[in-house]
């Protein structure tokens, strides 16, 4: 397990070498961002005097190297944009963004598991249609779309709900939370319903694809004949089996959902990372978007890792590392 | 509802009595860019200093039409050739306590002079105009000297953020002053708390020297999403905002609840032709590459102006928000032409002037600008497009993000030497601001031709050139007697705009949305202060 776990962060190196690589061409490649900032009166010498002292004045692979440099430190540079280290921006906001994906995922699996399990054991009552149909609509209207029709009927509209911000916040271990304050909760349940609908769709139809499957299999009717009762045969023996594609899928979604939680934090001006993300591109903010992107490749690789170990704790068949 | 139209045009200084407090007095205003920084010599985007200019004040204020008003200073005069004499404000108070003085003037001048490390767009180049050279001469007068005789003085320093000595020395560019240990100020509100991404909050300082202020505290909040900015509002999460969707207005001014105020901004939306021998972006009929380039014929960049529909773009698009120009500066600015007057749409003239020029054919053109920086910009192209067009010029529109177009629109090549930057486009739309409430530097920047080393034409990115109006621009540069700048800067606006230098469509305006029992006095440039809102129920 241990070899297989080196094996993985040496891949995950690999990765983050390529991508800093391709971020910083290729951002160098869209523009400079001093024009973007640089008021219309700046002349030339003005313009050159904030491209030397940014550094941008010398050969792009030359300030790769000096990014690297800096990087082997544990430094990955101040943001143009700010001024203050690109990584402390990221620290202050994530956890918005982690609050925001962990509350989508928990609404996910909380309505998202039993629906699946209803339209699995009934599959062609007419709720399960209904359930199977909602699920579809969940799946393949924009995000972005839903976010706004919330907005308009439930905040314009109906005047219950806050369109945008996070509301009270209180501090717990150091970091702020809205999950702790009926204000915050407030703000938060529009942005977390929206950001968990494909989850909550892909939920749905992998644990009622799942039930189909196990259902008819042959431990599951041996259980039965042994005159185990239903609820314990669905809890123990079903769950347990169709929780293993859940986990793989809800893996890989969360860390997307970290990740690029762009839109909805954009929609709800959630002060989350995603919306930085946003606002760097916007004026090429180079040190903040390389700093983001490391910290994702960072986390995939970390998750993808937890989705295995949680694998060999699921299905005792699966042996981290292959078998010898 | 009262749409404020009276405010359009209120010139000069609105001077307003201290307001009584009431308990926690709070004013929320949604805010479409965020603050990057509360360092005010870090930026100069808009965004950033409409909040700084509660927390920090100039020598010299402007007004709501960008006119200079007596600030931090009290009076200033020429008092020889090349020295101007600021008599500075006394019994002004810092947010902790101390006294302002000269000594904090030269501070702040110097700490720009020096360099402020790491920051993208220092207002320090405004020391450079003219080559400035400062000096105390006693508490509360200070002597600014300049390479020769330098009009501009007033409009340059009204740019220029004063700072505190004794809190400001030593601190880290930006990251001190985020923490709120350097912001200290003499403006009429505090520090408070600036949260990245969520909020900025200042709160009243009693002490100030204009009286008190008419909030107890102010948040800001950023919310960039144009419909959830609307959402904002209408559901009370803010007082007020900026920027309200232009298509939203008449359902905003429709509504007993919330009003509108509204006035022309400094930021003129022109087009800009193109001047080199051969213009990649203008070809024949069959495609080929045009020699000589049709632009360079004034008839034709008057065909292309006539054949814009401004009132069409203005009622279709802006939603009646934009006043067609032919002007360089907005009206109430120094240098404003009375007689010159938007062009009409005619088509038919139009393509007569490209007959008689030799273009009955028609040429095709690509026509490039921003998607993401000026209000509706990517429809204005779309419309400018379709009515080149229709008078036989076919045309395609080529629209990008900012971040890509303002880097080709300036150097275009890379790798193009400094100081022999080709802007790469043939014919593109852009936006100009005349931050100073003063056409000089306008008139220099866009109409003066392209010279690195003085400066001339920095914003001349088709590289038009007459020696009529550069002789007329470096002659304002040094004319100190307003009456005869000014005649000489509308003598060279007047040249330059009837050889048609650039296309100007019109003046943005800028808009406010927010309950009705607010009232706002607008400004030309665009901030959104709190010292400008008052409660009226």
């Amino acid at each position: 397990m241990t070899e297989y776990i080196a094996k993985r962060l040496l891949q995950a190196l690999l990765v983050l070498a390529v991508m800093t690589v391709l971020v910083f061409f290729g951002v160098n490649v869209i523009g400079n961002p001093v024009y973007i900032f640089a008021s219309s009166e700046c002349d030339q010498p003005c313009l050159d005097k904030i491209i030397t002292d940014l550094g941008l004045d010398r050969p792009i692979w030359e300030q790769y190297w000096v990014f690297v440099g800096n990087l082997l430190q544990g430094d990955l540079g101040n943001s143009f944009t700010h001024g203050v280290p690109a990584m402390s921006l990221i620290w202050e906001r994530l956890p918005a963004t982690l609050e925001l994906a962990v509350c989508a995922l928990v609404i996910a699996l909380a309505v998202g598991l039993p629906l699946g399990v209803a339209a699995g054991l009934r599959p062609t009552h007419w709720t399960s249609r209904i359930i199977m149909g909602f699920s579809m609509l969940a799946f393949s209207v924009p995000v972005f779309w839903i976010g706004l029709i919330m907005i308009i009927v439930f905040s314009v509209t109906l005047g219950w709900m806050p369109a945008v911000g996070r509301g009270d916040t209180v501090e717990i271990l150091g970091v702020d939370l809205s999950l702790f304050t009926l204000d915050g909760l407030h703000h938060l349940a529009m942005p977390a319903f929206t950001l968990s609908l494909i989850m909550m769709a892909m939920v749905i139809r992998l644990t009622r694809a799942g039930m189909r499957e196990v259902l008819f299999s042959d431990y599951i009717r041996f259980a039965r004949a042994n005159g185990i009762r239903e609820s314990r045969i669905l809890s123990l023996h079903v769950m347990r089996n169709i929780l293993i594609p859940i986990v793989t899928v809800l893996g890989m979604e969360f860390g997307g959902v970290i990740a690029f939680a762009v839109v909805v934090e954009s929609i709800f001006s959630w002060p989350g990372v995603g919306k930085m993300l946003i606002d760097a591109i916007a004026v090429l903010d180079r040190p903040l978007i390389v700093a983001y992107l490391i910290f994702v490749v960072i986390m995939f690789v970390a998750l993808n890792l937890l989705t295995d170990i949680l694998y060999s704790v699921l299905d005792p068949r699966v042996r981290l590392g292959g078998a010898r | 509802m009262r749409y404020q139209m009276s405010w359009l045009l209120a010139g000069g200084l609105v001077v307003t009595g201290p307001a009584v407090a009431v308990a926690q007095d709070v004013l929320t205003i949604g805010v479409r860019s965020e603050a990057a920084s509360m360092d005010p010599h870090w930026t100069q985007l808009s965004g950033d200093t409409q909040v700084q200019e509660h927390i920090f004040e100039r020598l010299v204020g402007l007004s709501p039409t960008s006119q200079p008003i007596p600030g931090l200073a009290v009076s200033w005069e020429p008092i020889d050739e090349t020295t101007w004499e600021f008599k500075l404000r006394e019994g002004v108070k810092w947010h902790d306590g101390e006294d302002f003085t000269a000594d904090d003037v030269i501070f702040t001048y110097d700490r720009l002079r020096a360099g402020v490390s790491g920051a993208p767009a220092s207002p320090a180049f405004q020391l450079e105009k003219g080559g400035k050279q400062w000096m105390k001469v006693d508490d509360y007068t200070v002597h600014i000297t300049t390479d020769g005789p330098y009009p501009t003085m007033a409009e340059d320093l009204a740019m220029l953020p004063i700072i505190a000595e004794h809190a400001a020395s030593g601190a880290e560019p930006s990251v001190d002053f985020n923490t709120g240990a350097a912001a200290i100020g003499t403006g009429p509100y505090m520090f408070e708390e600036y949260s990245p991404g969520s909020q900025i909050t200042v709160k009243a300082f009693n002490d100030y020297w204009g009286g008190e202020p008419h909030w107890d505290q102010v948040v800001f909040r950023p919310v960039g999403q144009d419909s959830a900015h609307l959402a904002a509002l209408l559901n009370g999460d803010v007082d007020m905002i900026d920027y309200p969707p232009t298509i939203d207005i008449p359902q905003i001014v429709e509504n007993p609840d919330f009003t509108v105020s509204t006035i022309p901004a400094d930021r003129l939306i022109y087009i800009i032709p193109g001047n080199k021998h051969v213009e990649p972006f203008i070809t024949d009929v069959d495609g080929a590459p045009m020699m000589p380039n049709p632009l360079r014929d004034w008839r034709v960049r008057k065909a292309l102006s006539l054949a814009i529909n401004r009132e069409a773009i203005r009622d279709r698009i802006m939603g009646g928000a934009s006043l067609p120009a032919k002007n360089i500066v907005p009206p109430g600015f120094f240098g404003y032409v009375e007689e010159l007057e938007a062009d009409p749409y005619d088509p038919e003239q139009a393509q007569a002037l490209l007959a008689e020029a030799g273009y009955g054919d028609g040429f095709n053109i690509t026509l490039h600008g921003p998607n993401d920086r000026y209000i509706n910009d990517q429809r204005i192209l779309e419309a400018v497009a379709q009515m080149w067009s229709r008078v036989g010029l076919p045309t395609e529109v080529d629209a990008m993000p900012r971040n890509v177009f303002f880097s080709r629109l300036i150097r275009g090549d890379e790798l193009s030497m400094p100081g022999f930057d080709v802007p790469e486009f043939s014919i593109a739309l852009t936006g100009w601001g005349t931050v100073a409430g003063e056409a000089t530097y306008t008139v220099s920047g866009t109409l003066e031709t392209y010279n690195a080393a003085t400066g001339g034409g920095n914003g001349n990115f088709g590289r038009y050139s007459n020696a009529e109006v550069d002789a007329r621009s470096v002659r304002a540069k040094r004319t100190i007697d307003n009456d005869e700048r000014r005649a000489i800067l509308e003598e060279a606006i007047t040249i330059g705009m009837e050889d048609y230098a650039y296309i100007p469509i019109h003046f943005q305006v800028n808009q406010w949305a927010m309950k009705s029992n607010l009232e706002h006095e607008p400004r030309t440039n665009e901030r959104t202060r709190a010292m400008d809102v008052r409660r009226v129920d």
